[in-house]
């Protein structure tokens, strides 16, 4: 056979091979550029208690969970049983962001799906969404306890990435010091 | 409700419809400079929601959002270089329509004209076979005499 026949043939082996691992990539998963830097600071007003305000200063030294919500948003309600679940387990804090949301709206709707979160804090106008690189809720953030964000969930969390990413990285990153 | 009083409300509402878009940011006619510069940004900034318009184009809420941002930012005298490096700190390359020379991208820019040169070669290749079988090897003396009995109209001897 003649060798210059494979040429085309080892071309489109290539090719299929790209286009294959292609059709099971989420175009719609941008890599965070945050990952493994300082997470952006906040200082927002608490969702339940309108007088206090939570920093990403009262985090530190502590690992936690950002997890960036919204009463209208409609796959946060696929996600939201596994983080009141994991809310019970008492794992890690999870600080809720209640993202673009009327604050009674907020309100209503963790008392009807119920509330995993240790504080919920308003951002009312998304300015801090556009600081973490938010663009489509709900996302999740694992932020270590010198404040580096070291893992970004994009869209509802399944029961694989809670339970063979994000409880791991948090149980690893609490062992450290 | 009298007819005096609808209109009154009426021209209540219609007093406060500009506000309806404030929060858009939509340039002012304030800046006419700043308005162009801010359109400029946009269109040069992809909307992570719907990933194939710009923040200029998109609908979507976030585009909205970072209209306002890049208009804010023009507004406090932040330079384009800084507005762009806002975006890429947040939402990384992706935000930016025309991808940055990078190391990683290098293939990328590269490409198209790797694959042109590439073309050409093959081309050239191509061209220059097409030359040699063009010119038949030369006949051997046996060929010729049969070729020569055949135009005769000689019949041919290996015929059973």
């Amino acid at each position: 056979m003649n060798k210059k026949l494979l040429i085309p043939l080892a071309i489109f082996l290539v090719l299929s091979v790209f286009l294959f691992v292609g059709l099971w990539r989420d175009p719609r998963e941008i890599p965070s550029p945050l990952i493994d830097k300082p997470a952006p600071t906040f200082k927002l007003t608490e969702l339940h208690q309108p007088g206090k305000a939570l920093g990403t200063d009262d985090m530190k030294g502590q690992v936690w969970l950002l997890n960036v919500w919204a009463s209208w948003c409609v796959s946060c309600r696929e996600e939201h049983p596994l983080l009141v679940e994991l809310g019970k387990r008492k794992i890690v804090p999870i600080i809720g962001l209640d993202y673009k949301d009327e604050p009674v709206a907020g309100k209503g709707w963790l008392t009807q799906n119920g509330d995993p979160y240790t504080t919920s804090v308003v951002d009312r106008d998304g300015r801090v969404g556009i600081d973490w690189g938010v663009y489509g809720v709900p996302e999740t953030f694992v932020v270590d306890k010198q404040g580096v964000i070291r893992y970004k969930q994009i869209g509802p969390i399944t029961p694989q990435a809670l339970e063979q990413t994000i409880v791991p990285l948090v149980r690893k990153l609490q062992a450290q010091s | 409700m009298s007819g005096a009083v609808i209109r009154a409300l009426m021209f209540g509402l219609a007093a406060f419809a500009p506000l309806a878009h404030a929060a858009d940011a939509v340039p002012t006619e304030k800046d006419a400079v700043a308005a162009s510069r801010a359109v400029k940004l946009a269109e040069q900034l992809r909307c992570l929601v719907c990933q194939n318009q710009t923040i200029a184009e998109s609908n979507a809420e976030l585009a909205g959002d970072l209209r306002r941002q890049v208009h804010d930012q023009i507004a406090a005298g932040k330079t384009d270089a800084e507005i762009i490096d806002f975006m890429t700190t947040r939402y990384g390359d992706f935000v930016l329509y025309k991808p940055p020379l990078k190391a990683t991208t290098v293939l990328l820019w590269s490409g198209p004209a790797l694959l042109l040169v590439a073309g050409f070669g093959v081309l050239a290749g191509v061209l220059r076979k097409r030359r040699t079988v063009g010119e038949p090897p030369p006949l051997t003396d046996e060929e010729r005499a049969r070729a020569k009995r055949l135009l005769d109209g000689d019949k041919p001897e290996d015929k059973p």
